[in-house]
C-alpha cells in the first residue's frame, strides 16, 4: 500500500531530525561513521517508523520482529534510530564512545536496548539473520527478519554462504537490504574490489531482487511491501545510495567515510541538511 | 539401539560405539523432551554423527552445506530467537575457518550454542595435519564466556552433553574420531562441569590430563605402581575451562610433581593453563607438559601418532620416570619457595 501524505510527512520529518542527530552524535562521540550512517538512515527510519513490529516498553518481546544491522558501522544513525523511536533518551547518546558507554562506533546488542545482534564485523550479521529467520520458522512464529548489509561488505565470503542458505531454505520471512552508496574505505567499490553486476550476481544465487531509491521513502515502501509480499525466493531490496546523503560537503566523498565534526563544521551540517529538506518539502510534499 | 534414537545402550554397547555415535544418539534423546534443541552440521552430519538427531528430528535439523562461517552464524541467531543449537563439524573447522563467529557472534552474545567438535586433536590420524586439530583448546579457551570440555570418552561424552543444557552460555565439546578406547565403564561417577574427576588417587606424582590421556595415564600409573612401586594420581580434567583450580592445588600440595597429557599443541592448552594456576599460586613444583611439541602432526595411524608424540601408555610411563628423577626440594616448608 502506497505511502499516505501524512506517512509520507512523517517519515521524512523523522529522516530530518535523526539526520541532524547523526551530526549531533558524531560531535559528541569525536567521530563516526557518518557518511555510511547518512546512506542508511532513511533506510532505517522507515522500517523503525513504519515496518518494524516491535514495542519499545517491551524490548524483548519473543514475537517482535527482528532486525540485524549488519553494516554495524552505521551505529552512528542505528542508535539515534533507536533513542527516537523510545527504546532510551537521546541525551544518552552524549556518553557515545565514551568510557563504558553502552554506545560505541559498532553495536553492542548485550548492553544497547533494542539492538537485536552484535555486529560490526562484517560478513556477519547475514547469517544471524538467516538463523533467526529460520528460528522463526521452527518455533511457528509469523515474525520477519531484517538484515541491512553495506555493499563493500558483500565482498565478504561468508555473505554469500548465507545468501545461498536463505535461498535454499526459501526464508521469505527475510527481508535482506542492500545500502548501495558505492564507496568504501579505501575507495569506490568498483575500483577497491569490483561488486557489479551485484543484482544479477543475488539473482544467480537464489534470490529476487528490487532496486530502490533508498533515499525515497515511496520507492523504500514500495520496495519493502515487496519483499513482505515474497512468496518463493526472498528478496534482496538494492538501495541505491548516496554516501553522506544530506550534508553536500560530505556526499560522495571517500574520506567522509568516518570524520569527526567541529562546531563550525555541525553548523554548516545541519544547515545543508535543512536545505536539503526544504526541497524535499517544495517537491514531494507538494 | 536398532532405532537410531535411543540411549538405552548396555555397556557392551558403549564400548564399541564411537563417542561420536554416542553423542549423536544422546542428543535424539534429549530432543525428544527439549524442543528447543536444534540441530546444524556443515555437510558433516553422518561424520559428526549429528545425523541420529537430524533422523529423528528432521524439522529441527539444518544442513548449511560446506560453509562453517554460516554454520555459526545461523547457530548464533538461533539462540538468539530462544532456541539450543547444536553445531557439529570437524574441529578443525570449527575452531578456525569458523573462528571469527564463535568469537564474536556466539561468544561476545554469551549465547547457548553447543558447538561439538569430532575429529579432534590427531584422531584422524591418516587424514593429515589439514584434518587434525592441535590448536583448539587454546582457541576457544581465549573466549570470554566459553566452557570448554575434553571428554575422556563416549560415555563421558554422553554425560557433557547432557550438562551442557544446563550451562546458559556457550559451550565446545571437542571429542576424537571416535575409535579411541573407553576409560569409563558406567556414567555413574558424579560428573560435573567444571570440576575435576581424579580416577586414581596416588602420592608420588599427578597426571592431569583431558581426552584420551586419561586412559592411557591410568594404564601408565598401573604399570609404574607394579614396576616401580609409585603411586600415581590420575586427575581427569575434563573442562578445561573454567579450570579446577582447586584439583590442580590439592594435586600439587599432595604430590609436588605434576604432568599435564593432552592431544593438543602444549602451547596454550591444557597443560599451560594448569601452569598459570601452579605459577600464580607461589607453590612450585616439578612440571612436565606431554603434547604435541608446537609441530605440525605427521600423518599415520592414530595409535602410531599417540606413540610417536608419547601420548600413550608407553610415552607418559617414561615421562613420569623423568619427572621423578627431578631434584626437588620435598620439605613441608612452603614459605621459603613464595
Amino acid at each position: 500500500m502506497a505511502l499516505s501524505k501524512e506517512e509520507r510527512q512523517k517519515l521524512y520529518a523523522q529522516a530530518r531530525q535523526l539526520r541532524k542527530d547523526i551530526v549531533d552524535v558524531t560531535s559528541w562521540a569525536g567521530g563516526a561513521h557518518i557518511g555510511g550512517g547518512l546512506s542508511v538512515v532513511d533506510i532505517l527510519t522507515i522500517l523503525y517508523f513504519k515496518y518494524l513490529n516491535i514495542d519499545p516498553t517491551n524490548p524483548c518481546w519473543e514475537d517482535r520482529d527482528r532486525l540485524v544491522l549488519s553494516k554495524g558501522h552505521a551505529a552512528v544513525a542505528y542508535v539515534p534510530v533507536l533513542a527516537r523511536r523510545g527504546f532510551f533518551s537521546i541525551e544518552e547518546m552524549k556518553t557515545f564512545n565514551k568510557f563504558k558507554s553502552p554506545f560505541g562506533m559498532h553495536p553492542d546488542s548485550c548492553k544497547v536496548t533494542g539492538c537485536d545482534a552484535s555486529t560490526g564485523s562484517l560478513g556477519h550479521g547475514l547469517s544471524m539473520a538467516v538463523g533467526m529467520a529460520l528460528g522463526a520458522r521452527v518455533l511457528g512464529k509469523d515474525l520477519k527478519v531484517y538484515c541491512i548489509l553495506g555493499d563493500g561488505e558483500c565482498n565478504e565470503g561468508s555473505v554469500w554462504e548465507a545468501l545461498m542458505a536463505a535461498a535454499h531454505y526459501k526464508l521469505t520471512n527475510l527481508v535482506t537490504i542492500i545500502d548501495r552508496n558505492r564507496l568504501m574505505i579505501d575507495g569506490p567499490t568498483e575500483t577497491v574490489m569490483g561488486v557489479e553486476p551485484l543484482a544479477d550476481k543475488l539473482k544467480a544465487f537464489g534470490m529476487d531482487v528490487v532496486p530502490v531509491n533508498g533515499h525515497d521513502m515511496d520507492a523504500l515502501s514500495e520496495g519493502i511491501e515487496k519483499a513482505l509480499g515474497a512468496k518463493e525466493k526472498p528478496i534482496v531490496i538494492l538501495a541505491n545510495t548516496v554516501k553522506g546523503k544530506g550534508i553536500d560537503f560530505m556526499e560522495d566523498q571517500v574520506p567522509w567515510h568516518y570524520g569527526s565534526v567541529d562546531a563550525a563544521l555541525k553548523e554548516k551540517a545541519h544547515a545543508s541538511i535543512e536545505k536539503m529538506y526544504e526541497a524535499i518539502l517544495k517537491g514531494v510534499m507538494a | 539401539m536398532s532405532d537410531g534414537t535411543g540411549t538405552t545402550w548396555t555397556c557392551y554397547d558403549a564400548a564399541t560405539m564411537t563417542a561420536r555415535e554416542i553423542y549423536g544418539r544422546v542428543l535424539a534423546e534429549m530432543g525428544k523432551t527439549n524442543p528447543k534443541i536444534v540441530g546444524l552440521s556443515a555437510d558433516l552430519a553422518k561424520s559428526t554423527s549429528i545425523a541420529f538427531f537430524e533422523k529423528a528430528h528432521a524439522d529441527r535439523f539444518f544442513n548449511v552445506g560446506i560453509a562453517e562461517q554460516n554454520l555459526m552464524g545461523v547457530a548464533a541467531g538461533m539462540a538468539k530467537m530462544g532456541l539450543i543449537p547444536f553445531a557439529s563439524t570437524f574441529a578443525v573447522f570449527a575452531s578456525m575457518r569458523a573462528a571469527e563467529q564463535v568469537r564474536t557472534d556466539i561468544c561476545y552474545q554469551n549465547l547457548p550454542v553447543k558447538i561439538i567438535a569430532t575429529h579432534g586433536g590427531i584422531s584422524f590420524g591418516a587424514a593429515g595435519t589439514t584434518h587434525h586439530c592441535t590448536e583448539d583448546i587454546a582457541i576457544m579457551r581465549s573466549f570470554a564466556n566459553m566452557t570448554v570440555i575434553v571428554p575422556a570418552d563416549g560415555t563421558e561424552t554422553a554425560n557433557a552433553v547432557r550438562a551442557c543444557v544446563d550451562i546458559p552460555g556457550p559451550v565446545y565439546i571437542r571429542i576424537g574420531r571416535g575409535f579411541e578406547p573407553p576409560y569409563y565403564d558406567s556414567e555413574d561417577y558424579g560428573f560435573k562441569i567444571g570440576k575435576a574427576h581424579t580416577v586414581r588417587d596416588g602420592s608420588d606424582l599427578a597426571v592431569i590430563t583431558c581426552g584420551i590421556g586419561v586412559l592411557q595415564s591410568v594404564e601408565a600409573a598401573r604399570t609404574l605402581e607394579e614396576a616401580d612401586g609409585l603411586s600415581v594420581r590420575v586427575v581427569n580434567m575434563h573442562t578445561v575451562k573454567p579450570l579446577d583450580r582447586d584439583a590442580i592445588m590439592k594435586a600439587v600440595l599432595d604430590t609436588r610433581r605434576i604432568i599435564t597429557v593432552e592431544e593438543h599443541n602444549v602451547l596454550s592448552g591444557l597443560g599451560s593453563a594448569v601452569a598459570d594456576v601452579i605459577a600464580e599460586s607461589g607453590k612450585g613444583c616439578a612440571f612436565r607438559k606431554l603434547g604435541l611439541p608446537d609441530t605440525y602432526s605427521e600423518v599415520g595411524y592414530p595409535e602410531d601418532l599417540y606413540a610417536h608424540y608419547k601420548l600413550d601408555a608407553n610415552g607418559i610411563v617414561d615421562t613420569i620416570r623423568e619427572v621423578m628423577k627431578i631434584e626437588f626440594e620435598e620439605d613441608e616448608d612452603w614459605e621459603d619457595e613464595v
